[in-house]
């Protein structure tokens, strides 16, 4: 485990997989959607509507388990202040975010017409804006520090606490009466699902996770090589001493380097 | 075949949804990308400056802590 | 010497994440549990009895199944009567205006309104809920002929009410 937490390693396995991440999220998420829009039949009550759900419920389980891997990598940089940890949180925050916010906009286009609303304050639809906005607080709060040690306490703690909505939004459904129907894959008696809708959806479900990774290694990347600026700059302030100003030239060249393009 | 897009009449929704979707998709994918690679444009330009003045970093494209 | 005492500060701040965890997570569950009335989406026709009568003022949701040939429409056709069930009670709901795609007779549907004074539900509007299940037209059909459809709608009616 604590083999893996090395950037270089992690570097490493991340350029190996690279290849087969793409290749799979491109194969399945091609697939799927193939599956999903052209060979799918209409659903017997929704119509046309079901192909909604090839989107709306991978979004869904990737809100969920984004949150997920964002809480235990927190604990991690909590506990254990691996920095690689705190990295890979930050990087899944944004991806999680969006198929969180993807999930609610294509749920109500899809409540809408079968519905006849495009939102209700139900435990389901509550549950899963508040994954909305912990996730949108998570960002604000590791941002908010200037040093960010401190921004990823604060942004750890509360993505810990936040991980009492998760089995709140999975069984909102089942402990309170709501609009939202019960769960029709993740059920104790089998998926409720005709299986010509099953494989789209699960199609998309792995397209989906793979480009979660495929995001995570780009932005895990992005952020070690950020770490790494700062402390060339910091040593390179360090170094000069003698009366120069070589150390704080070099400091603004380094921090304006992008912004001429 | 604009029955096909029609959808039973519920195209509106259906299609949106997946356009939302995929415009968000790469839109992500495209500003990480982006920050992937300016941020390898400073690092690069810092290490040369940094060499320019000792000469021993090797000339990774990414950081190795 | 300073290698265990690292080790035992990181398992220190295990054991307090931990315990911090579990502090929320049974606050949340004492909040729930509180508020469950709040929580709670709608009303069965029978706890709309239970509670009965219900001032004229109070704005509630019913949800239920629309029983079986109870839909008539009244004046120029834009009032619709029905009767929402959950088997045990029911409650007839009169509601002026468009109907979900999937209102029909056995659906399930909750609808927001007040009592009036005949004991009749006025909604505001009404919203469809629909089960879990998918299937394409034909296997629909299929299990219709094949009378397993009774004990699907049965189990379906259940879940709704619960």
């Amino acid at each position: 485990m604590h083999r893996f937490a090395k950037p270089s390693v992690f570097l490493k396995l991340a350029d190996t997989l690279m290849p087969w991440m793409i290749a799979i999220t491109v194969i399945t998420g091609g697939t799927g959607l193939y599956l999903g829009l052209f060979w799918s039949p209409a659903d017997y009550q929704q119509g046309d509507t079901v192909r909604i759900m090839y989107i709306h419920v991978p979004t869904a389980w990737m809100g969920l388990f984004c949150y997920v891997g964002m809480a235990i990598c927190g604990a991690m940089s909590l506990i254990w202040k691996h920095p690689l940890a705190d990295i890979a949180a930050r990087a899944t925050a944004p991806v999680g975010a969006m198929f969180t916010a993807l999930c609610l906009i294509t749920g109500s286009l899809w409540g809408e017409p079968m519905w006849g609303t495009w939102w209700v304050w139900d435990a389901r639809l509550t549950s899963m804006l508040i994954l909305l906005f912990l996730y949108l607080g998570y960002m604000a709060l590791v941002n908010a520090f200037d040093d960010p040690e401190r921004g990823s306490k604060a942004g750890s703690a509360l993505a810990l606490v936040g991980v009492v909505n998760v089995p709140i939004v999975k069984f909102s459904v089942d402990w309170w009466n709501t609009l939202h129907q019960p769960a029709s894959v993740a059920r104790m008696d089998g998926p409720s699902i005709d299986p010509s809708m099953l494989w789209p959806l699960m199609l998309m479900a792995v397209a989906f996770t793979g480009y979660y990774f495929i995001i995570l290694a780009i932005r895990v990347r992005s952020e070690l090589n950020e770490r790494r600026i700062r402390a060339l700059q910091l040593s390179g302030l360090f170094e000069q001493g003698d009366g120069t100003t070589s150390g704080s030239a070099l400091y603004d060249q380094g921090h304006n380097a992008g912004a001429g393009k | 075949m604009s029955d096909y897009f029609m959808m039973e009449g519920y195209g509106l929704y259906i299609w949106s949804s997946y356009a939302i979707t995929a415009v968000a998709m790469v839109f992500l994918l495209v500003t990480s990308l982006r920050g992937l690679g300016q941020s390898r444009i400073e690092l690069d330009q810092l290490e040369t400056l940094l060499k320019s003045r000792r000469p021993r970093r090797s000339k990774s494209r990414d950081a190795r802590p | 010497m300073s290698l265990s005492r690292a080790k035992s500060r990181k398992r220190q701040r295990l054991y307090l994440a931990g315990a911090a965890l579990l502090a929320i997570a049974g606050a949340a569950a004492l909040a729930l549990t509180a508020f469950e009335e709040s929580v709670v989406f709608f009303f069965s026709p029978t706890e709309i009895a239970a509670q009965s009568p219900i001032d004229e003022a109070r704005r509630l949701r019913v949800g239920g199944l629309v029983e079986e040939g109870s839909i008539t429409k009244v004046g120029s056709g834009e009032t619709t009567l029905f009767v929402v069930t959950d088997m045990a009670n029911s409650i007839t709901v009169s509601y002026t205006g468009i109907l979900p795609d999937l209102f029909r007779e056995g659906q399930g549907v909750v609808a927001e309104g007040s009592m009036n004074s005949n004991g009749q539900f006025v909604a505001r509007e009404v919203l469809a809920k629909h089960d879990e299940n998918y299937m394409p037209r034909e296997v629909a059909d299929a299990l219709k002929e094949s009378g397993y459809w009774q004990e699907l709608e049965a189990k379906n009616a259940e879940n709704m009410l619960n």
